[in-house]
Parts: structure tokens; C-alpha cells; sequence
């Protein structure tokens, strides 16, 4: 075997795995120096209004405070493309939690302290945080997140629902969810002069410096950000958020280092949730199970800060092969929270909604719901028509089957009992699209052998560098240990976000296209390396990122069994099993990784991870990792996660498709039909807790005897 | 931060001592509840009496048969213990269905009967608890409550008390052991926390300056049939919805002996005493489970968003209750 044929898609391991179980790797919050103070944030505690004055004197008089901004006194800022990242520029509070005043001190605990003395005076103003499907502020947005029309319609949807042979016409509900990463978001700011470094808990450091640049009216090149390691961000880390600002302003104010990591609870407020979703499916279908039409419309919230519009609906354009279809998306501005990415956005809310009706539509037709999702498979992309670069539904669906042995499934609903226990299975399907964005990456050779490339990428810990290190030990034909990464740095160059799925395909066309140039200027030479070696560079900007004449979109289906507690309403899922078919898989362990901890938060989704509204107050109530239920470990019973390999020449070098939300997408409507099939009760709010359960089974009556009692 | 002195006692008398010379003082044990109100501001000790180095550590049968737990066992070490693990397993299990691994390992017998509620209102202070500041309002009466309480509460505060182990204790008929100023006392474990009525800010009988210096288990044979259940969003490291503590013990065919106590219904452990009452001298029958519960619970006055707890109560007790009585009396 070449090494060229082993170093991509082997399973190597994370190449900072042992610095982050020493606890060596530093995040952001973790820049230490002599000098460097901490800022703790005051959050507003009234949903809307202003602030109509701010004592700051006994927070000033505590030992240890340095300083307090206010919209008062803070620096003004620029314009940032983000209005959430315009903090402490004006008096107005448009939600409960946003920062009002921000204290630097000596420690973090003086910090704290001074937080806590600082006395705001606010003017309130009668707020409305609670959406409803038929809110009469909602409308109908000129695009959904991501740029998508709000509106699609092909066909006379209505005309065709109304003659089809079988219709179901339903509504589904997804609470506010929140990304809740472990590291909390943090920055170190430090200005030397007008020079500005900040290391940031960001998934894209340009993204970071460029507005960092326009809010403080630096040119670009006097900034540098850096995000070495990062604790995770599903999304949340993905555009800067306002601590980075602060810490900037702060330290610029003071003239020290100045750290700012937010309190876990304040992280609802400000970092960016997934909005709640209120789902409308209607699926009208022949006799046996083709559809007719499909009509999905999502109505959801945004925050009077800005607009953004979660593209529940997009899904519906890619799935199925419906003659009719309407896709729309209603959205009403409240006083809430500004809501933002959360891993797989649209996909992962829009998904549980459509994958959920068309399990129904499977019962309602007496199809089989594996073979109702073939049945409908379209040639071409429904909305846009244009051919797949590849798709692999329908064998996604029939490996899942027979590894999870579907075959064995009595088709009946609650025809599963084990003593108190109601067991079931459900599947459903997965999809994301193929993003990618363009940046520059360099590749050195070195006297010795080695090989340095630089390429500005961020691990969130997803295991990017390590990827990395692959493509370009594949381009170079080099040893895996021969190639060293330097990633997370704006003076690197451009570096397109950790999001979308798409670092691994943005990051790697760069580092593939420099290392095949290098490799190139290097096969043809006989005389050494110059002591700085030979480096080569690329810039993808304009190809990597060139609009395709295909459809390229991942896809995989989601296979669950649940044992439901017909005692207390509890339900478990006892079996998770995934199969995806997102191109070539570049490191078996690392991809596996990914598609597992997609499971396991759409697991969370479907089951324990609730988030409310308090009505009163304007805030969530679940504001702390221990009422915020993520799944724990004994909720995740052995998930099981398989690939489909593709082979598509329409991608990248690599030939592959991103991983990184696919395994999320479609896992609640798994579980969810899991738990109609063992109950034969439809919940159509999530999360299934135990409260929602149990009163369904008791409002269904069950008989007696079923329920153990 | 707010400064506060810290003393680590090596005596009961040093710790009570030393509680007395710092006026506004707090014990502290493993910390696990303490320490996060602190940071939350929800508790500004002017001391902390550091009591986990008392000789209070060890669980030690006496020659009655009870069993002497002191304050500072810790909960993982307690859920282990083998003489729990034989003679009362409600009490391990209900132990080892609470918090975390990593919590059980830090948190003591006497710290947990001690902790306080999970209330998300009484724990954010930019908001009304009567609780955290007396006369504030209750935040949760009309706000977001579906885990708060159905029995027991009043319209000043409707918190529920947290603890898995507290209820075990109220079922086993353990008795809480306390020393202060005025000497040492006991108090029956069902009995140690209060119902909020109009004085929230209360959670227990203890009195100014005095330690939980260990708790009680009355002499129990091995094989006394007990168990715990505990209903929950999630699997591991989540407080209940609806727990319950059962012994049961049946002779010639009749209940000789009773002990329910439910979790998470109401601000403290709830005996069932009426419940009890109805069973002993009955056949163990589910007719008659069924009938002693809904006695029982007939006075839940669930709130807006929290009438499933009380289904939840009953079916989860009946669970137990068939499931410790004698196979062929159900």
C-alpha cells in the first residue's frame, strides 16, 4: 500500500487529543499575563424598555474595580454587520439579558462582585415574548437564514391536496433549543498601540476580525484573532458575539489584557438559540403513498435586534419527488432573545416536522415507512430541478434496514409489550447540503522532510486539523507524521467559519490545491531545499466556492427503538442507528464521532432538551446545565453510526460532503415515530417528556392491564 | 466578591462555637448546593464553618440494631455501604438516583438534607421569591411551574424540596440528630423540613446555630422490603418529577407496616401518613394500594401546569407497592 491510500480515511487520531485530556490546551479564556484584568457583564433584567440611568459608584468604590461602561461612557462604535454586536451603544434594552453595563476588575471575582453592586434604573415597556401560530405581527420575511425565498410554490398545491386519496393535514411544535457548548464563550483582548490581538472562542477568526474591524475602525491588518482551541459552538460560535467586543473595549478602555468569559447562565440570552418552531404539514399522496402534493409552512420568532428567519421549510424542497409543493416561512418579531445558528439550522427543526408526517402518511396509507420515503424518491432536485451530483436516500434507507433488521417490524402500532413497557422503532431520513466557501492555505517543504501547512481553519473539536493533516499528506504523497498543521489564525490568511458542514471541503480544496502545487514544484527537483524551504500557495476564491450546476446535498436515514414506561410516561431509546451517505468519508474515527454526537443532540431534541419562554419575565427559565437537559450518559445506549461511501466528481479534491450536521437531522422524528409505533399515541410537541407522555397515554386509555396497574 | 471568614472545625463544639462567634454564618459540607448559590449571590455567608472534618464520618450499627449515620458520610460512600445496601435499600437506591457520580462523591448526609430548592426563581435574584427575600412575591405561582409543588403548598411559596435521600429517610422513619447551643436534640426525619405557609424563607425545624451532626435508621431486618423509584426528564442527573420511598412489610397476609413517602410533590418529603393509615391491617391487594393512595393524594391541589404529578405519584407508588408486596397476595 501507498501512504497515499492509507492517510485518507484512515481513522487517525485527534492530533491535540493529548494536550486536551493533560488540560495543556488554552482556550481562550486562558491567556494569562501580569497585567490582565476580567470583565463580568451586567445582564438587563427587564424584558423591554430603557435604561434610564446607571449608578456606578458603589460598584466603582469596591476594592479591585477598575471601571464600568455604560451606553454612557462605553467607546462608540462602528457599524458591525451584526446588530447584536452593537452593545452598550444606545439605552435601549430589547430583551431580558442584554448587557447593560460591563465591569472590569483586578480578578474575576471583583468583577462579579462589582457586577452585582452596579444600579440600573430602567424605564419598562409592556413586552410580548410568546409566539403563537396566528400572531398578527407575523409576516412573511423577503428570505429565510441563509438567503433561501421564504415562499416557493410549484403547481396548485391546494388544488391537488384537495382531490388527493389520502390527506393529513397536522401541525408539529419545536421548543427553543440552545447550543450550550462546553466551553462557555470567551475572549482575551489586548491592545498594543492601535494593534489589537484577541483570542477568541469563535469558529472563524476572519469572520471575527472583520468585524472587529469595522467596530472599531481599524483596517483589518491590525488585528489579529486567534481561536487555537475551542469547546465546541454548534453554531453559537459561528458569528462573533458580544463578549469579543467587550473584552476589546474593555481593554482598549482600561489598557490592560482584559478577559471576559460569560456565565453559563447568560449564555441563552446572548449567544444565539434556535428559534421555536410552529410547523404546518399538509401531505396529500395517492392511494399508494406518492405525493401529490406537500405543502410545509413554518412560523417562527425573531428578536426586534434583527431578523433572522430559521429555514424550516427548505428541507421540503430537496426531499421528495411531490408534482405540487408550497414552502413558507411567517415570522414575528418579539422581545426576545435574538435567536441565531444552531447546528443544522432549518434542517435539523424542519426535518422533525416533515419526517414526522411522513410516518403519518405511512400509517394513514399502510405503507411501510422505509418504503413510503423510496417511493418518493425524485430524480432531480424537486424545487430546482437540477440533477444530484449524488444521492444515496434510498440505499442510506435499505442499509439502515437491514443492519437495524426492519424486517422483523410488526408494522402495528403498539404490538411491542414487555411488562410495563411499551417498545417501538421508527425511522426517518436526513439531509444537508453541501456548502463550501472559498480561502487561502500555504504548504512548505523543509529541508528535513517535513512539511508545514497554514491554513486559517478552526477545530471546534471536530477534529479539523487532524483532517487536514491528511489532505495534505494525500496531495504531498507524504508521511501523515511529516505534515504539520498551523490552523486558527486571521494573519494566516482568509478562513472561511466552522459551520455550515463546510470546513472540511472549504479548508481542504485550499490545502489540497497548495500541496498539489508544491508537490508539482517538487517532483521536477534534484537540487536541496533552500533553508526556508519551497512553499507554495492557493486561493480558491472564485472555485471552491463557484456556483454548481448540481445538486449536492448529503443524505442518510435514522433508525430508532424506544421502550416507553407506561408507569411514569419516561421513554428511552434502547437502539440509535444511523447510516449516511455524505461523498468520501476522509477519517473513519473522527467522521463516526461527528455523526454520533449529531445523534445524540437530536436525541436531546427529541427527548429531554426543553426550553421555556417564561411569559412573565421574558427570559428562559432554563437557564443552567443542570435544568437544561442535555442527554447524559445514561440516556445514550450504544449509538450505532455506518456510511455509504460515494464516489462524486462534482465536490472538491477530496470528493467529500460535510458531517458535521447531517447526524442531527431527522433523529427526533426517528424517536418520535419510534414512540407512535410503541404507544400508537402521535405527540406533535417536543421534547417527549415525561409529562406530556404520561397524560397522552392516560388521555388515550390505555387499559389497565397495559399500563401495569 | 464579598468577603467571608472561613473556620474548619475539628469538633462539633468548635464548629457550633464557631458558628455562634460569626454572626451570619453557614456549615458547610460538600458545598455542592452552597457554593453555586454563592456564586449566584443567592447566599452571602459572612463564614463559612468548614464541618467536613468532624468525626462525624462513619456509619456505625449500635447495639439496638439502628443505624448511626453521621453528618459527614458521604453520599456515594452511604449509597455503598453494605449494611444499607442489605437492610435499607430505599434509602441506597434513592441515593444513588440522585445528582451525579461526582456529586455523590462530594456531597454529605448532613449537606444534602440541607439543600436548598431547585426553583428557577429562587435562584435568578433579579426576580420576586419569598423564599430568597421575604415578601418579594412568588415568581413561580404564575410563572413557569410545571416541577413545582401539588401538595403542601401555599400561595406565599410552592417550591418543592429537591432531595432524593430526604424522602428514603421520611419513609424509614429516621430520625435527624442535632446539636446547638442548647444541647442536642433528634427530630423524625418526615418531620425536619416544614411546608412553606406563610413563612417560605424556612425550610427546616433547625434552630440557630445547631448541626446535623448524623441521622438515624431504626433497627430494620435484612430483607425488610423497601424501594425507591424516581421519574424524571432524563435518565441520570435530573431532579425528580415525582419520587417515592416505600417500606412495606407484611405479615399473615396483612400489612403490619407501612412506610410512603413522596419526592418532588410538595416543599418537604411527603409521609404518606393517611395512606399508611389505610394500609395497615389490610390485605396488600392493588385494590387496596389503589384506595390508600388516592386517599391519600385526593388533597393535591395541582397548579396550572402540573397536574400530571399527580397521576405520575400514584402510578409509580402502586408500581413499588406491587412490587414489594408478597407475590401471591397482589
Amino acid at each position: 500500500m501507498t501512504a497515499t491510500e492509507t492517510v485518507l480515511g484512515a481513522p487517525a487520531e485527534r492530533r491535540e487529543g493529548r494536550e486536551k485530556v493533560t488540560g495543556t490546551a488554552r482556550y481562550a479564556a486562558e491567556y494569562d499575563s501580569a497585567d490582565r484584568a476580567h470583565a463580568w457583564p451586567v445582564p438587563a433584567t427587564v424584558a423591554r424598555g430603557r435604561v434610564i440611568a446607571v449608578d456606578a459608584a458603589a460598584a466603582l468604590a469596591l476594592p479591585g474595580v477598575l471601571a464600568v461602561l455604560t451606553h454612557e461612557n462605553a467607546p462608540r462604535l462602528g457599524d458591525p454587520d451584526d446588530p447584536v454586536l452593537a452593545v452598550l451603544q444606545n439605552p435601549r434594552v430589547p430583551h431580558r439579558g442584554w448587557f447593560v453595563a460591563l465591569v472590569v476588575a483586578e480578578t474575576l471575582e471583583a468583577a462579579r462582585a462589582g457586577a452585582g453592586a452596579v444600579r440600573v434604573t430602567y424605564e419598562t415597556e409592556g413586552a410580548d415574548v410568546t409566539l403563537t401560530a396566528s400572531h398578527p405581527e407575523a409576516y412573511v420575511p423577503d428570505s429565510a437564514n441563509g438567503g433561501f425565498p421564504a415562499v416557493t410554490e410549484k403547481g396548485d398545491p391546494d388544488g391537488a391536496f384537495a382531490s388527493s386519496a389520502a390527506r393529513l393535514d397536522v401541525g408539529y411544535t419545536v421548543p427553543p433549543l440552545h447550543n450550550h457548548p462546553m466551553e462557555p464563550h470567551a475572549g482575551t483582548a489586548r491592545w498594543e498601540g492601535d494593534r489589537l490581538t484577541v483570542y477568541s472562542s469563535s469558529q472563524g477568526t476572519s469572520a471575527v476580525r472583520a468585524e472587529l474591524a469595522r467596530l472599531f475602525g481599524l483596517p483589518e491588518d491590525r488585528i489579529t484573532v486567534r481561536s487555537e482551541h475551542v469547546g465546541g459552538g454548534f453554531g453559537s460560535k459561528g458569528t462573533p458575539r458580544p463578549e469579543v467586543v467587550l473584552a476589546a473595549m474593555a481593554a482598549r478602555e482600561t489598557g490592560r489584557p482584559v478577559t471576559l468569559a460569560l456565565p453559563r447562565r447568560y449564555l441563552p440570552a446572548v449567544v444565539g438559540h434556535r428559534a421555536p418552531t410552529l410547523h404546518r404539514l399538509r401531505l396529500g399522496a395517492d392511494a399508494d403513498g406518492r405525493l401529490t402534493s406537500l405543502t410545509h409552512e413554518v412560523t417562527t420568532y425573531t428578536s426586534r435586534v434583527k431578523e433572522f428567519v430559521e429555514q424550516a421549510a427548505v428541507p421540503a424542497r430537496v426531499m421528495y419527488a411531490a408534482p405540487t409543493m408550497r414552502t413558507l416561512h411567517r415570522v414575528a418579531a418579539l422581545d426576545v432573545p435574538t435567536p441565531s445558528w444552531m447546528r443544522a439550522p432549518g434542517e435539523c427543526p424542519g426535518m422533525y416536522a416533515l419526517e414526522s408526517a411522513m410516518d403519518e402518511l405511512a400509517v394513514e396509507v399502510g405503507v411501510d415507512p422505509v418504503e413510503l420515503r423510496i417511493r418518493n424518491e425524485p430524480e432531480t432536485e424537486p424545487e430546482s430541478g437540477k440533477p444530484f451530483s449524488s444521492r444515496s436516500l434510498v440505499e442510506c434507507l435499505r442499509d439502515g434496514a437491514r443492519r437495524f433488521g426492519w424486517e422483523r417490524r410488526d408494522p402495528r402500532p403498539r404490538s411491542g409489550e414487555e411488562g410495563p413497557l411499551l417498545i417501538g422503532t421508527g425511522v426517518a431520513s436526513a439531509t444537508y447540503p453541501v456548502l463550501v466557501g472559498p480561502g487561502v492555505a500555504s504548504a512548505r517543504a523543509l529541508p528535513g522532510g517535513d512539511f508545514l501547512v497554514r491554513v486559517n481553519a478552526t477545530d471546534i473539536g471536530t477534529g479539523a486539523r487532524t483532517v487536514l493533516a491528511q489532505i495534505a499528506a494525500d496531495a504531498l504523497g507524504a508521511p501523515l507524521d511529516a505534515v504539520r498543521v498551523e490552523i486558527a489564525d486571521s494573519d494566516i490568511g482568509f478562513g472561511s467559519v466552522a459551520g455550515g458542514s463546510s470546513g472540511t471541503a472549504s479548508w481542504g480544496s485550499a490545502v489540497h490545491e497548495a500541496c498539489a502545487r508544491l508537490s508539482g514544484m517538487l517532483a521536477g527537483r534534484s537540487e536541496p531545499l533552500p533553508e526556508e524551504g519551497l512553499v507554495a500557495e492557493a486561493d480558491t476564491s472564485g472555485k471552491a466556492d463557484a456556483e454548481s450546476p448540481y445538486a449536492r446535498h448529503a443524505f442518510g436515514a435514522h433508525f430508532a427503538e424506544v421502550a416507553v414506561d407506561t408507569v411514569s410516561g419516561e421513554v428511552r431509546v434502547t437502539r440509535l442507528l444511523g447510516v449516511f451517505a455524505a461523498g468520501r468519508i476522509l477519517n473513519a474515527r473522527t467522521a463516526r464521532s461527528q455523526f454520533i454526537g449529531g445523534m445524540t443532540m437530536g436525541l436531546g431534541m427529541a427527548l429531554t432538551e426543553d426550553s421555556t419562554m417564561d411569559p412573565a419575565f421574558g427570559d428562559f427559565t432554563q437557564s443552567d446545565l443542570a435544568s437544561y437537559h442535555v442527554p447524559a450518559h445514561a440516556d445514550v445506549v450504544a449509538p450505532e453510526a455506518y456510511w455509504v461511501e460515494e464516489a462524486d466528481d462534482h465536490l472538491n479534491p477530496m470528493g467529500s460532503k460535510g458531517i458535521g450536521e447531517i447526524g442531527i437531522v431527522g433523529t427526533a422524528a426517528a424517536v418520535g415515530n419510534a414512540v407512535h409505533h410503541a404507544t400508537g399515541i402521535r405527540f406533535r410537541e417536543l421534547p417527549l417528556t415525561p409529562d406530556r407522555v404520561l397524560t397522552g397515554l392516560l388521555e388515550h386509555g390505555h387499559p389497565a392491564g397495559m399500563l401495569g396497574v | 466578591m464579598k468577603p467571608f471568614a472561613y473556620v474548619r472545625a475539628g469538633s462539633v463544639e468548635e464548629a457550633t462555637d464557631a458558628f455562634a462567634a460569626h454572626p451570619g454564618a453557614r456549615y458547610l459540607g460538600g458545598g455542592t448546593n452552597l457554593v453555586d448559590l454563592m456564586k449566584l449571590g443567592v447566599e452571602a455567608p459572612a463564614a463559612l464553618v468548614d464541618v467536613t472534618r468532624l468525626p462525624l464520618d462513619a456509619v456505625e450499627e449500635l447495639p439496638d440494631g439502628s443505624l448511626q449515620v453521621g453528618a459527614t458520610v458521604r453520599n456515594s460512600d452511604l449509597a455503598a455501604h453494605p449494611v444499607v445496601r442489605d437492610r435499607y435499600p430505599a434509602l441506597s437506591q434513592a441515593l444513588l438516583a440522585g445528582a451525579s457520580g461526582q456529586l455523590r462523591n462530594a456531597a454529605t448526609t448532613g449537606g444534602n438534607l440541607l439543600q436548598r430548592t431547585r426553583c428557577p426563581y429562587f435562584q435568578d435574584r433579579s426576580k420576586p421569591c419569598n423564599k430568597r427575600e421575604p415578601g418579594s412575591g412568588c415568581g413561580a405561582l404564575e410563572g413557569v411551574h410545571r416541577d413545582h409543588a401539588v401538595l403542601g403548598h401555599s400561595d406565599q411559596c410552592i417550591a418543592t424540596n429537591p432531595s432524593d435521600m430526604a424522602v428514603a429517610l421520611a419513609a424509614l422513619d429516621a430520625r435527624v440528630e442535632l446539636t446547638g447551643p442548647d444541647g442536642s436534640r433528634s427530630v423524625p426525619a418526615a418531620d425536619f423540613h416544614r411546608l412553606p405557609g406563610m413563612h417560605p424563607e424556612r425550610d427546616t425545624e433547625i434552630l440557630p446555630g445547631e448541626l446535623i451532626t448524623g441521622v438515624l435508621l431504626p433497627a430494620a431486618t435484612a430483607g425488610l422490603p423497601s424501594a425507591y423509584r424516581k421519574a424524571r426528564d432524563r435518565a441520570s442527573y435530573a431532579f425528580a418529577l415525582a419520587s417515592v420511598a416505600v417500606v412495606l412489610d407484611v405479615g399473615d397476609g396483612v400489612v403490619e407496616r407501612a412506610g410512603i413517602a413522596f419526592g418532588a410533590l410538595a416543599h418537604r418529603p411527603w409521609r404518606a401518613r393517611r395512606a399508611e393509615d389505610a394500609l395497615i391491617g389490610a390485605a396488600p391487594t392493588t385494590a387496596a394500594f389503589e384506595h390508600a393512595l388516592d386517599l391519600e393524594l385526593a388533597a393535591a391541589e395541582p397548579l396550572r401546569d402540573n397536574a400530571f404529578k399527580v397521576p405520575l405519584a400514584r402510578r409509580i407508588a402502586l408500581d413499588v407497592l406491587s412490587r414489594l408486596a408478597p407475590p401471591a397476595t397482589t
